[in-house]
């Protein structure tokens, strides 16, 4: 039961952690992320790294669709020019791990800005288009620029190197990918405490109005697009670093519409949704790859495996827009507020 | 050395036949469009649905051509009747951007079920267009292609007709133009709504069976759709004339792409092509540019 809390000054009731059972629960989620490498194995530290890359980029894309109101379909080619770009640096110069990142995140984003340019000058769905325009001309440039990029075979990559550790095993990238994949999330929501996320949500909610604010509107949309390329850059850069390997086919457009799908069942234009819905998007292969092995198929299960993973995202996006638009993160609101109120309305 | 005018020529036609096929696809497009003010895409999914759908009566049940034909302009038609009712109907109403990515998900969905159904190998359609070389002038052309380009002009022509003097079009036109004055004179939106999803649906199916015939068929071929994509932001999204034209053109611009640069630079032209649209024309080239600036 909570009653309500008693907010002195409008800097309590900014905050983003707004009550002490908040911190305490906080701190329960991070004491559990720091235990959580020692206790689990090598699976469930291979899923968490995948999940931690997956919030990363799905919290960007979330800062696009959710909070701006614009849909990009190219979330993985994004990813793609960051993961070349740390590819690339580490392979020839062998710069610091955290500056590679950076510097994949920062191309990532240059590459958002001249999609976004002529698309976002007009309202609608030019930029989900133009995006995919850009998912293929960069697969394209990934498969064909072989000096740089090493054609279609794809490039492999050193493991980063931090404090002198090689991060070549699980245990050891957890602790790169988690923190900086908090730093982001965190980031994301002390956006929306500023005047350039508070501009996002005004330009998705109506555009007019925004505008008549004195929101120009195109350069909110570019940063906003931008901010989410760093993001997808970012992203691809521990892609790289996880898989250390990156081939022009390792970020096709069903990635992106991955991402697409996380965002709407996790929920969209809040950052708990862009975290619920990497995590349930990550284990849903692996919940699957479970089912599918309980069915009698015998040697047909891993054949029936990936046809019927593309149907269930697919149906996860349809059945969530059409019954549930507000996504996982809706969900979890109804049953903490059945605890807030719980002797009162059961 | 002088330059080939004939394989220009020959490149040329190959590339109109494609672009006929865009044109038609691209009615698709619009028809659903146009009525329902709906971003359909997964328009290359209900195509590759289409040739499947052939594929499955004239090579698995091997009837006769014709009744493969009819049957999967049917299953077409179908196909668009379901979609409309389970899953656009229901977001009316909601923002153009979730209906989007509601055919997003439906594109996905189409894609595993084909891959269920049919796995991923690609398979080729049972031969039913005629055989012998086409010269037009002293340019060979695919018969194949000749002929696709026949029967999309040909359904192109009808359909336009149709749109025109039948009930239904003259219905699918008014609520194209405004919904609610539509409504008040009698028409039943709604069953326009459906109905187009139902022509659409059908058409797509067409061009499905003429694609596949001439490439084959796999679960890839959506990316069909994405060409067509381009097609009617070159046209105008709104404008039945737009994707003819548009169609036609992108076709060519793909073919000499890939005759003159080499087969991978097909998608790149297309898509720097869309590029180029946008920062120059983002309404197309006979769509309503709406005075609405921001």
């Amino acid at each position: 039961m909570r009653i309500g809390l008693a907010r002195p000054d409008y800097v309590a009731d900014e905050a983003l952690i707004d009550s002490p059972t908040r911190w305490a629960w906080i701190g329960a989620l991070f004491v559990a992320l720091f235990a959580f490498p020692f206790v689990a194995n090598e699976y469930w530290l291979y899923l968490a790294c995948l999940v931690g890359i997956h919030v990363a980029s799905a919290t960007g894309l979330n800062i696009l669709t959710g909070y701006t109101g614009l849909v990009s379909l190219g979330q993985a080619a994004f990813m793609g020019m960051g993961a070349y770009t740390v590819a690339v640096l580490q392979a020839r110069w062998g710069t610091p791990a955290l500056f590679n990142l950076v510097a994949g995140g920062i191309v990532a984003m240059t590459g958002g800005l001249v999609v976004g340019i002529p698309s976002l000058r007009v309202k609608g769905l030019y930029l989900a288009i133009a995006t995919i325009a850009a998912s293929f001309i960069t697969h394209f440039l990934f498969a064909n620029w072989d000096s740089v990029t090493g054609g279609t075979a794809g490039l492999t990559v050193e493991p980063a190197r931090l404090f002198g550790a090689a991060l070549d095993t699980s245990f050891r990238l957890y602790w790169l990918i988690v923190p900086l994949t908090i730093a982001m999330v965190v980031g994301a929501a002390n956006l929306f405490r500023t005047r350039i996320g508070r501009a996002f949500i005004a330009i998705r909610d109506r555009d007019i109005s925004a505008e008549v604010l004195g929101i120009p509107l195109l350069r909110y949309k570019l940063l906003s697009f931008a901010v989410s390329s760093f993001y997808a850059g970012v992203a691809g850069g521990l892609w790289a670093y996880f898989f250390r390997v990156v081939t022009p086919e390792s970020f096709p457009l069903i990635l992106s519409i991955f991402y697409l799908a996380a965002i709407i069942v996790g929920g969209m234009g809040t950052i708990l949704g862009s975290i619920l819905g990497a995590a349930f998007m990550a284990m849903v292969p692996e919940l699957l790859k479970l089912v599918v092995g309980w069915l009698p198929l015998g040697a047909n299960a891993t054949l029936v495996l990936s046809p019927v993973r593309t149907i269930v995202f697919g149906a996860l996006i349809v059945g969530f827009l059409v019954f549930e638009p507000q996504g996982l993160a809706e969900i979890w609101r109804r049953v903490r507020r059945f605890f807030h109120l719980y002797p009162f309305r059961t | 050395m002088s330059f080939d005018w004939l394989f220009l020529l020959e490149i040329s036609l190959a590339g109109l036949g494609t672009g006929a096929l865009y044109a038609l696809t691209g009615l698709a497009f619009v028809v659903i469009y146009k009525a329902t003010r709906v971003v359909n895409l997964a328009i290359g999914e209900m195509l590759m649905i289409g040739a499947y759908v052939f594929f499955a009566f004239a090579a698995g049940f091997a009837l006769p051509v014709w009744v493969a034909i009819v049957a999967a302009i049917a299953g077409g038609g179908l196909l668009g009747a379901f979609v409309e009712r389970t899953m656009i109907r229901p977001m009316l109403g909601e923002s153009p951007i979730s209906v989007f990515m509601v055919t997003v998900g439906l594109g996905s969905i189409l894609v595993g079920l084909v891959e269920l159904i049919w796995t991923a190998d690609p398979r080729r359609l049972p031969e039913f267009l005629p055989n012998e070389p086409i010269f037009v002038g002293d340019a060979y052309v695919s018969p194949k292609v000749f002929y696709g380009f026949w029967v999309a002009a040909l359904l192109i022509v009808a359909l336009l007709i149709v749109f025109r003097f039948w009930r239904g079009g003259v219905a699918l036109r008014a609520t194209a133009s405004d919904q609610a004055a539509a409504w008040s004179m009698g028409i039943d939106v709604p069953r326009v709504f459906s109905l187009s999803w139902i022509v659409a649906g059908m058409i797509a199916a067409v061009a499905g069976i003429v694609v596949g015939a001439i490439g084959g068929i796999s679960s890839t071929m959506g990316i069909f759709g994405l060409t067509v994509l381009v097609v009617v932001i070159f046209g105008g999204l709104d404008s039945i004339a737009g994707a003819l034209v548009g169609g036609l053109f992108i076709g060519l611009v793909e073919a000499w792409a890939g005759a003159y640069l080499g087969g991978e630079f097909k998608v790149l032209a297309v898509f720097t092509l869309l590029v180029l649209i946008l920062m120059v024309r983002p309404y197309g080239l006979f769509g309503t540019h709406e005075i609405e600036r921001l």
